[in-house]
């Protein structure tokens, strides 16, 4: 439901007025006013209409009333007065509608935030940026979000994410600020801007949608804590077939993490998975810039059950020396069961999983040790798999199992070890405006052991609140 | 001669052009309906959404953006019945043809006049719609001018069939005065009977037979039913008499059931589109004809208790 603040919705509430004072037609619902006029026309017909109307001569024949009917309402002349049917019913005045409320922007705030326990120590707890980062209270996001049409051609959104840093202090960070087109032919799109990328399907839901608090250890992994993210552009185009088919091809500049890793170790700035030191990258042709295609399809099963699945790689070269590439490969799926009469989308069950490779050049290098390390690959690899099940209305269960592991390099990394983690959660969602949730989750590492970890998370929108995609 | 074959090539291109079909998608079967009784055999029209499938919240299907993507029309409600799923899939299907303010894009409820539109917008009163309740089509006259609305824009869309809906629309025009003033006296001697729904679905029918469908199980509009709210229903019934209880294909059944069966209610299965009920579809006709009939039916049987 898109409601918004602005001006020219005011404007249309403030020509509103109240036709009774005894208005209880349907008291139950509290000081809502229900019945009202305004003075926007309603859409005039084309002038064939009036044609029609006066070559067949309906306009009289329906402007005479069976006997005690209201009058029918007449081209051109709508209003029609309805006697109110009891005592207590407003005497409703039809009157012309208030037109269409287009909204400028559509504003919203939301919050995400996290209580809870874990064994872990807090720098090892968090996975995924907006997931819980320490013991007791995580304000995971607090986010602006925009969007709207720009005009007839473009579509535009932006996001700015307010964060706690570890002392607490507030960072600013643009999540998302991008345009698209919304009239190229032959089915074809572009966008560009800041975006999370068209990269499986986990890295192009924001933190809202996620069905769990954290993110799956494959993608923080593979494409790094915020995920893959870039300034870039996007060219898609959905395949003229009677099958859905999307082929997408993004390109970015090259500074994800996955790539270039930038994070800073005890022992210097070192990357955290191979690490050298850090070399300096710039761009010097389009051999440096990130690609990131992508190809999904999906099929109605039957009525109630649909399948969505998708292809995606990113390539590009990473930081570890010269003439060094990455490449990820991630495989997504997707299904969806819900019956035909499902009340307020509920049951159903959904069920998604993801896969991801990613074969790193590391050239030679120094370590933090300073001893050479030799020109390698390094191969990582991770999935999840999770199921959810709306089993009523309003509360949602969900579990999740994830696995990630790699091969062994020349440098002992933490990210590189074997991951594995379980986690059952139940969401209440009072509204699509908020929810409830509770998550444990065991989480084993092949170094550090065990950990439990049980989190309580809020979350609430305030605002505008997007309609979601499959 | 020359000119001969371009006036024939040019005639076979117009002839095969007029003899396509405009491929027309609404949002739920009702518009369906009035475009089926509109476009007649000119038009294919598609429903995105089944008539037992709450309109509220539909499953964005990525194979309803490919039906979106071929249209050359869509009807929508625009009240903002359809605001939890259709923007997207509109996004993603990329048809120029169905962008605000083309011809091929029709907004069913600009032709209406909505009612409870709200003087303010506040979430604590549950889903409100900004821009009022947007289930107009249970008024005929409000379906009346969907159906011209439809016609004005079919007739833009292919000008070479226009005469085709011009008479398609007198004949619904003619039957749906009939078929009212049979409505109507089918409900009269009900007028200013109080009735329980489970959502406020029904305010432009009632408005239009004078019932009064204005007691609800839902404590808020998209809340689901509280037992301190049904125990007020309750006691609401009983005190006045209220015995007949509507209930839609996606809504909680049991429920309804169990207020019925508490106050000797009669549960009545309503159905907000042609065909959500067995015997009440496809046609418009078919589905307000069910709707008058099991209602008076069951005030009827009501009123003699």
């Amino acid at each position: 439901m898109k409601i918004a603040f602005n001006p020219l919705m005011r404007g249309v509430l403030a020509a509103v007025t109240f036709s009774s004072a005894t208005n209880t037609f349907c008291s139950e619902w509290g000081a809502l006013a229900l019945t009202g006029q305004s003075t926007e026309p309603v859409e005039q017909l084309p002038r064939q209409m009036k044609q029609f109307e006066q070559g067949q001569g309906t306009s009289s024949s329906v402007s005479s009333p069976t006997n005690g009917t209201p009058p029918l309402p007449v081209l051109g002349a709508r209003a029609a007065a309805l006697p109110g049917s009891g005592a207590d019913q407003t005497v409703v005045q039809q009157t012309p509608s208030s037109r269409a409320v287009l909204n400028y922007l559509n504003f919203s705030f939301s919050a995400l935030m996290s209580a809870g326990v874990s064994t872990a120590r807090n720098g090892e707890i968090r996975t995924g940026h907006p997931a819980p980062y320490e013991r007791g209270f995580s304000l995971n996001s607090a986010e602006l979000a925009v969007e709207g049409a720009v005009d007839p051609y473009f579509k535009a959104a932006g996001s700015v994410s307010l964060v706690l840093d570890p002392d607490g202090h507030s960072e600013v960070e643009l999540e998302e600020a991008w345009a698209a087109t919304t009239a190229l032919p032959f089915g074809l799109q572009v966008k560009a801007g800041l975006f999370q990328a068209a990269f499986g399907r986990h890295n192009q839901q924001h933190a809202h949608e996620w069905a769990f608090v954290d993110q799956p250890i494959a993608l923080t992994r593979l494409l790094g804590d915020d995920g893959l993210r870039q300034p870039g552009a996007q060219l898609s185009w959905l395949v003229p077939i009677a099958v859905y088919s999307e082929l997408s091809l993004g390109v970015f500049n090259n500074r994800n993490p996955g790539f270039v890793a930038t994070e800073e170790t005890a022992e210097g700035w070192h990357s955290v998975l191979h690490g050298g030191a850090l070399q300096d990258h710039e761009l010097r042709g389009p051999g440096d810039l990130l690609f990131v295609p992508r190809m999904s399809v999906s099929f109605d099963l039957t009525g109630t059950q649909t399948l969505l699945s998708g292809v995606s790689a990113a390539f590009g070269p990473n930081n570890s020396g010269p003439g060094a590439d990455t490449q990820v490969y991630g495989l997504d799926i997707y299904w969806k069961w819900r019956p035909e009469r499902a009340e307020a989308g509920f049951p159903f069950v959904a069920v998604q999983a993801e896969a991801l490779y990613r074969r790193y050049e590391a050239a030679a290098r120094v370590g933090p040790t300073g001893a050479v390390l030799p020109a390698e690959t390094l191969r990582d690899w991770g999935l999840y798999g999770q199921v959810l099940w709306g089993f009523k209305r309003r509360w949602v269960a969900a579990f999740r199992a994830e696995f990630a592991s790699a091969d062994t390099g020349a440098f002992d990394s933490d990210l590189r070890n074997d991951r594995f983690r379980l986690s059952p959660n139940l969401t209440f969602y009072p509204t699509e405006y908020s929810k409830l949730r509770f998550q444990y989750n065991f989480d084993h590492r092949q170094i550090a052991g065990a950990d439990h970890s049980a989190w309580v998370q809020l979350e609430f929108i305030l605002g505008a609140h997007a309609a979601h995609k499959f | 001669m020359k000119r001969f074959f371009c006036v024939m090539l040019c005639s076979a291109i117009v002839g095969a052009s007029a003899h396509e079909k405009l491929n027309v998608v609404t949002t739920t079967p009702d518009l369906a309906a009035i475009a089926r009784a509109i476009g007649g055999a000119e038009v294919e029209v598609i429903s995105l959404t089944k008539p037992t499938e709450d309109p509220h919240f539909v499953t964005p299907k990525p194979s309803l953006v490919v039906k979106l993507n071929r249209a050359d029309a869509l009807i929508e409600g625009g009240a903002e019945l359809e605001a939890g799923w259709l923007t997207p899939l509109l996004d993603a299907a990329r048809n120029p043809k169905l962008g605000i303010g083309a011809p091929g894009r029709i907004q069913a409820a600009r032709a209406v006049a909505l009612i409870e539109v709200p003087t303010g917008l506040d979430r604590s009163h549950g889903d409100v719609h900004a821009m009022g309740n947007p289930h107009f089509m249970t008024d005929p006259l409000n379906a009346r001018a969907v159906a011209e609305l439809v016609a004005a824009r079919f007739a833009t869309l292919a000008p070479e069939k226009a005469e085709t809906f011009k008479t398609n629309l007198a004949r619904f025009t003619a039957q749906l005065e009939s078929k009212l003033a049979e409505w109507e006296k089918l409900l009269a001697p009900f007028a200013g009977r109080r009735v329980v729904a489970y959502h406020n679905t029904w305010p432009y029918f009632a408005r239009r037979f004078n019932l009064r469908i204005d007691l609800f199980l839902e404590p808020k509009p998209g809340i689901p039913p509280t037992p301190a709210h049904l125990t007020e229903v309750i006691a609401r019934m009983r005190a006045e008499k209220v015995r007949v209880v509507l209930v839609e294909p996606y809504q909680n059944r049991k429920t309804a059931e169990r207020i019925a069966a508490e106050t000797g209610a009669v549960l009545v299965e309503f159905c907000q589109f042609p065909g959500g009920v067995k015997g009440a579809g496809p046609s418009y006709f078919e589905w307000m004809d069910y709707l008058v009939r099991a209602l008076s039916d069951a005030l009827a049987k009501t009123a003699e208790q």
